[in-house]
C-alpha cells in the first residue's frame, strides 16, 4: 500500500466537482482511498486523519489543488487518472457557453436577474453578496461561516433597499414559485411563509401542498436572523412584504424559539396586519402576554402548516382533535410493532438530514414521551452526545450539521454518510427503530428512496441473521410535483418494509410509542 | 425613481446568477429559470472589492466619468510637424523613448539602439561609436513619449526633427503625437541601426512628410481616425498587431487630397507605394488616437481605471486616472510568438512599447475577437480570439460603443482597465505585440501575444487600497 500525492498550484475547483472526481477516483483498480480537495488547513486535518497527508502536500496553500491517493497499484497511474477525470470535467464545462467571472459581467449576460445565490466558502461570502444586493439582486446566501458583522451589515442595507438577504446558511426559498437551492414544487395558493428555519420551510410547504393549499411566497431568512445579534431583521422584512401582499391571504411565521427582544418586535409587527397569522415557534411557547387577536401560536410544523392550511380553506375539522386521532392510531400501530421485538431491543436512533426536522422530533419526545434523547444538536446541553460518531441510548443525530459536512456533501444530496450509520445502528442488539427523514425535491438527490433501501434491505437481513427485526419508520418532506415524486418515494420505502407517516411529527410520535 | 420594497418582486419572472456549487444550477434550469453562472475562483489575499474612497466619493461614479470621456472622444488627424516644432515643451536635446522613465544605463538593447541611430539621424554623432559615447555623457534628456502627449510603437525613440502625426481630440481640444511607421524589420523602433535605416528615415523627413502634411491640412475637417479605427475592427484589424484594412481605409480617405496637393506623380506615386507595402502604417495613426482619446480621462479623483500602459524592453509600467503622475512599474515579460526565419525566443527582448495604449483605449489585443486572422501568431484558432476579447470584458469597467464586434452581436468593445476587476479576477490585460532584437542594431524579429506583469497592477492596487475606506 502507498500514499502518493501532487499540488496543483492555483487551481480551484467547486467541492462538489471535487467530490465527484474523488468517488470516481477510489473505482480506479487498486485504489483503497482518494482525496482531491482544496488545500485548506481543515482539509488537510481530514486528510491527516485519513492517512492520506504526505510531507509533500503539507505545503499547500488555500488555493492550490491537494490530490492524494493511498493505493496497492501504481500511484503514479492513479494521479494521472485524477488529472484525466479533473480535465473531463474542465472540457465539459469549456464546451458551454462563456462563463463569466464576476457578478457583474454575470448581469451583463443577464441583465434583468434579481436572485443571487451563493454558495462559496464563507469567508469571501460576505463581499460577493455586497456586490449582488449593489447589483440591485435579493441574496440567498447559502454559505455558512459569515460573520455576524457582515451579516448585520448586509441585512441592514437590504432593508433599507428593499432587498431580500437570506441566510447566511439559507438552504431553502420559494418565491414566485421557483424553487430555489433546497426546495419543493409548491401550488400556488394563499399562504406565504416567512421561515427562520430551512427544513422547516420544506416541512410546513408541503405538508400545505399535501393539504391541498398552495403558497404564495416562501421566504427563507436562516436560523441566525432571529437571534439577539441580527435582531430578526429580514425576518420582519420578509414579514412585512407578506402583509404588504395582496396575494398572501394567510401568512405562516416559522422559527425555533427567538430571541426575547426580537419576538416582542416580531409580534408588534404582527399585530399591524389583520391577516389571519399562524407562529410555529418550534419546540417553545410564545413569551408574550400580548398575542394579537389574528394570531395562532403553535409549537410544531405539523400543526403550523394543518391550522394555517384550515384558515387558508382546507376543508378539515379542528385540527387539535385531527393531530389527536392520528396520534392514536400511531399508538395502535405502535403496539402492534412493539410485539415483534425482542426485550432487550429499547432504543431509538434517529438519523436526520433536515436540522429543523431534528429538532421538532426532539421536541416531541420531550414534551410528549417525556424521554431522554442524545443529540449532536440537542434541546438541552445536558444531552449533547459524547461522540457524534457512535450512538449510545436514544439518539437524534443531525447528519447534515457542519462537523460531517466539512468536506464531504451535504446528506440530503449524498445519501452515502447515512446509508453507513443505518448499518451501523442496525448492528447493535438495542436497537428498536431507527427512523428517517427523507427529503425530496429540487437540490435533494435525485432518488433518495430507492438508495436509502439498499442500506434499509442490508440492515433488516443483518438483524434477521440475528433473529431479531428492525423497525423503520419514515416520514417524506415533498410533494406529487418534486422531480422524485411523493407518492413514488412513499412507495420505494414502503417496499422495502419503512412505515411511512404523513409528517415528520407523525413519524416521530409513531417512534416515540415504541420505545416509550 | 420610486423606493424599492420586496414585494416588488412578487410575481416577477424569476432570473438567477449563481456563485458557488454548480449543483444549483441544473435545479433551475429544470424549472426554465433563466441562469447566469459565475465561474468564481477565490480572490488573492487581501484584495478587497473597493467601493468607496474614504471621503464617500464613489469609484463606480468615478470610473464612470472616466470612460464616458474616453468614448466622447474624437481624434483626428489634423496635420503633421518636426516633434521640436510640434510637440509642446520639447527641447533641443530632448529625446522621448517608449514606456516608464529609463535611464540610459538601464535601457534594453533596441531602445539603446533606437537613440543611437536617432543620435546619428540627427547628425549629432557621426558613427555608432560616438552616438553611444553622446547617449552615455549625460547631456542628452531622456523622458517618457507619455510625458509629452507622445506616443511610440516598440523602442518609441522620437528626436527633434523626426516628423510627427498631430491629432487632435476635437471633444475635450486635446493633440497627442506619434512619428511614422517605418515598416518591419530591420526599422529605427525595433532598435535597427545602418545607412539603409537612416536613409529610410530621412526619406520620410524629406519626401513622405512634406507630401502627406499637405495633404491632410487641405482637408478642412481633417481625417476622423476613430471612425477608420470603427470600420476596420469590422474588416478584420484590431488595430495593434493587425491594420491592414485600416491603413487601405486611411489610404482611401486621403487619396483625392493627395492628388489634388502632390506637385510632382512620382514623388507621389512613391509614398502611396511605401503605405502600401505597410501594413501597419495605421499604427502611427491608431497608437495617438488612443492616447488623445484617453489623456482627458487623467487625474479623476477616485478612478481606478488604467490611462497609461507602457513598456520600455525593460520595465512595465501602468498609471492609473487618479494618479496620472505616477508609475506602477514591473520587469517587462516575455512575448510568446512567431519568429521570423533565423531568429527564436532566445534572440527577443522582453516586451516592448506604447502600443498598449491601443488596448487602453478599448481595442488592439481586447478587439481580438475582430481579427481571428492574427491568432496565427500564437497558433490559435478564432475560438481563442474571441475567447480573449470576452475574458477581456472581466478587467474592463465599460464597453465602447463606438468600436463593435460583428461576431460578437456588435457588441461594443471591452473598455477602461479597471485595476480593481483585475487584481479580483485575477485576470490580466493580453497585449497583443511585435517582438524585438534584444540586441541593439538588429531590429524586429516576430509578433506573438502575452500577458502584463501582475506586480504593477498588484503595486497600482494597494496604492489605491490606501485612498479608499
Amino acid at each position: 500500500m502507498t500514499v502518493k500525492s501532487i499540488i496543483k498550484t492555483s487551481e480551484y475547483h467547486d467541492s462538489v466537482s471535487l467530490m465527484l472526481v474523488a468517488k470516481e477516483l477510489v473505482k480506479f483498480p487498486g485504489v483503497q482511498d482518494a482525496s482531491v480537495v482544496m488545500g485548506t488547513e481543515s482539509n488537510k486535518a481530514l486528510l491527516e486523519q485519513s492517512g492520506l497527508l504526505t510531507k509533500e502536500i503539507k505545503t499547500a496553500t488555500p488555493n492550490d489543488l491537494m490530490i492524494s491517493v493511498k493505493t496497492d497499484g501504481n500511484p503514479d497511474e492513479a494521479l494521472a487518472e485524477a488529472e484525466k477525470l479533473l480535465n473531463k470535467k474542465a472540457a465539459a464545462g469549456d464546451a458551454l457557453e462563456f462563463r463569466p467571472k464576476t457578478i457583474r459581467s454575470a448581469m451583463k449576460t443577464l441583465p434583468d436577474a434579481n436572485i443571487c445565490i451563493i454558495s462559496i466558502a464563507g469567508r469571501y461570502a460576505a463581499e460577493e453578496a455586497w456586490e449582488a444586493l449593489f447589483a440591485g439582486m435579493h441574496v440567498l446566501l447559502f454559505s455558512d461561516n459569515v460573520s455576524k458583522e457582515d451579516e448585520l451589515a448586509l441585512k441592514k442595507y437590504g432593508r433599507d433597499h428593499g432587498l431580500l438577504v437570506m441566510g447566511p446558511g439559507a438552504g431553502t426559498a420559494i418565491l414566485n414559485g421557483v424553487a430555489l437551492a433546497f426546495a419543493n414544487v409548491i401550488p400556488a395558493g394563499p399562504v406565504g411563509i416567512v421561515s427562520a428555519a430551512g427544513t422547516g420551510l420544506q416541512e410546513t410547504s408541503t405538508l400545505l401542498a399535501k393539504n391541498g393549499i398552495g403558497i404564495t411566497q416562501g421566504i427563507g431568512t436562516g436560523g441566525g436572523d432571529v437571534k439577539k445579534e441580527i435582531g430578526g431583521i429580514m425576518y420582519i422584512e420578509g414579514l412585512k412584504a407578506l402583509q404588504a401582499d395582496p396575494a398572501t391571504k394567510v401568512i405562516l411565521m416559522v422559527s425555533k424559539l427567538p430571541d426575547e427582544e426580537v419576538e416582542k418586535t416580531l409580534l408588534e409587527q404582527v399585530a399591524k396586519s389583520s391577516k389571519p397569522t399562524v407562529i410555529c415557534l418550534i419546540g417553545g411557547k410564545t413569551r408574550s402576554d400580548k398575542v394579537p387577536a389574528n394570531v395562532t401560536v403553535v409549537s410544531t410544523l405539523e400543526e403550523g402548516a394543518l391550522v394555517a392550511a384550515k384558515l387558508a380553506g382546507a376543508k378539515m375539522g379542528d385540527i387539535k382533535a385531527k393531530i389527536a386521532s392520528e396520534t392514536r392510531e400511531a399508538a395502535a400501530l405502535a403496539k402492534q410493532l412493539k410485539a415483534t421485538l425482542k426485550p432487550g431491543q429499547k432504543q431509538l436512533r434517529a438519523l436526520f438530514s433536515g436540522g429543523t426536522l431534528c429538532y421538532e422530533s426532539e421536541v416531541i419526545w420531550r414534551d410528549n414521551f417525556d424521554m431522554e434523547i442524545y443529540s449532536n444538536a440537542p434541546l438541552d446541553k445536558h444531552f449533547k452526545m459524547k461522540d457524534s460518531t457512535r450512538s449510545e441510548g436514544n439518539v437524534a443525530v443531525d447528519l447534515g450539521e457542519e462537523e460531517f459536512t466539512v468536506g464531504r456533501p451535504h446528506p440530503m444530496i449524498d445519501n452515502d454518510l447515512r446509508m453507513r450509520r443505518i448499518l451501523q445502528e442496525a448492528a447493535d442488539p438495542s436497537v428498536a427503530v431507527i427512523m428517517l427523514d427523507v427529503v425530496i425535491g429540487y437540490g435533494a438527490h435525485p432518488d433518495p428512496a430507492t438508495e436509502l433501501t439498499k442500506a434499509i434491505r442490508k440492515a433488516m437481513a443483518l438483524a434477521k441473521a440475528a433473529k431479531r427485526e428492525l423497525i423503520f419508520v419514515a416520514s417524506v418532506t415533498g410533494t406529487e410535483q418534486d422531480p422524485q415524486g411523493l407518492t413514488r418515494t412513499t412507495e420505494i420505502l414502503q417496499a422495502a418494509g419503512v412505515h411511512v407517516m404523513k409528517s415528520n411529527a407523525m413519524a416521530s410520535r409513531l417512534a416515540g410509542f415504541i420505545v416509550a | 425613481m420610486a423606493e424599492r420594497k420586496i414585494q416588488d418582486l412578487f410575481g416577477k419572472p424569476i432570473e438567477v446568477v449563481n456563485m458557488g456549487l454548480a449543483t444549483m444550477v441544473e435545479p433551475l434550469k429544470a424549472q426554465n429559470v433563466p441562469v447566469a453562472d459565475v465561474d468564481w475562483r477565490p480572490p488573492k489575499d487581501g484584495i478587497k472589492h473597493l467601493r468607496f474612497l474614504k471621503n464617500g466619493r464613489s469609484i463606480d461614479e468615478a470610473n464612470e466619468e472616466a470612460v464616458a470621456r474616453i468614448k466622447k472622444a474624437r481624434p483626428v488627424l489634423i496635420g503633421m510637424g518636426l516633434a521640436k516644432d510640434v510637440i509642446p515643451g520639447y527641447k533641443p536635446n530632448l529625446f522621448l523613448h517608449a514606456g516608464p522613465p529609463i535611464t540610459w544605463e538601464r535601457m534594453c538593447g533596441p531602445v539603446k539602439g533606437a537613440v543611437m541611430g536617432a543620435l546619428i539621424y540627427e547628425d549629432m554623432a557621426k558613427d555608432e561609436a560616438e552616438a553611444e559615447k553622446i547617449a552615455a555623457s549625460g547631456k542628452i534628456e531622456f523622458a517618457p513619449c507619455h510625458h509629452y502627449h507622445t506616443v511610440g510603437p516598440m523602442a518609441g525613440v522620437v528626436s527633434p526633427h523626426m516628423p510627427v502625426f498631430i491629432i487632435e481630440n476635437k471633444a475635450f481640444g486635446n493633440k497627442a503625437y506619434c512619428t511614422i511607421n517605418e515598416g518591419l524589420g530591420k526599422v529605427l523602433r525595433f532598435g535597427g541601426m545602418g545607412p539603409d535605416v537612416y536613409a529610410k528615415l530621412k526619406w520620410l523627413q524629406t519626401d513622405l512628410y512634406p507630401i502627406l502634411d499637405a495633404a491632410i491640412r487641405s482637408l478642412p475637417n481633417g481625417i476622423d481616425i476613430k471612425a477608420l479605427i470603427a470600420q476596420a475592427l469590422h474588416m478584420g484589424d484590431e488595430c495593434h498587431n493587425r491594420n491592414r484594412a485600416a491603413t487601405s481605409l486611411f489610404l482611401r480617405a486621403i487619396a483625392p487630397a493627395l492628388a489634388r496637393t502632390s506637385k510632382d506623380n512620382e514623388s507621389l506615386a512613391k509614398v502611396i507605394e511605401f503605405i502600401d507595402k505597410n501594413d501597419h502604417f495605421f499604427l502611427n495613426l491608431s497608437m495617438p488616437a488612443g492616447k488623445a482619446a484617453v489623456e482627458p480621462a487623467e487625474g479623476i479623483e477616485g478612478s481606478s481605471i488604467v490611462t497609461v500602459m507602457a513598456r520600455n524592453g525593460t520595465d512595465f509600467g501602468i498609471r492609473i486616472s487618479c494618479m496620472p503622475d505616477r508609475w506602477f512599474t514591473a520587469p517587462a515579460g516575455m512575448v510568446q510568438g512567431l519568429y521570423f526565419p533565423g531568429f527564436s525566443e532566445k534572440d527577443a527582448n522582453p516586451d516592448i512599447g506604447d502600443s498598449t495604449v491601443t488596448e487602453t483605449a478599448g481595442y488592439g489585443g481586447f478587439a481580438m475577437a475582430a481579427a481571428p486572422a492574427i491568432v496565427q501568431f500564437v497558433g490559435g484558432t478564432p475560438q481563442d480570439a474571441i475567447a480573449t476579447t470576452l475574458e477581456m470584458y472581466e478587467i474592463t469597467f465599460s464597453e465602447h460603443e463606438g468600436f463593435t464586434i460583428p461576431v460578437l452581436n456588435f457588441r461594443g468593445t471591452p473598455l477602461g482597465i479597471d485595476i480593481r476587476k483585475v487584481m479580483e479576477t485575477g485576470i490580466l490585460p493580453k497585449i497583443n505585440t511585435g517582438i524585438a532584437h534584444k540586441n541593439p542594431g538588429v531590429g524586429g524579429i516576430g509578433a506573438g501575444i502575452l500577458r502584463a506583469p501582475e506586480k504593477a497592477f498588484r503595486d497600482a492596487f494597494d496604492a489605491f487600497s490606501q485612498l479608499c475606506k
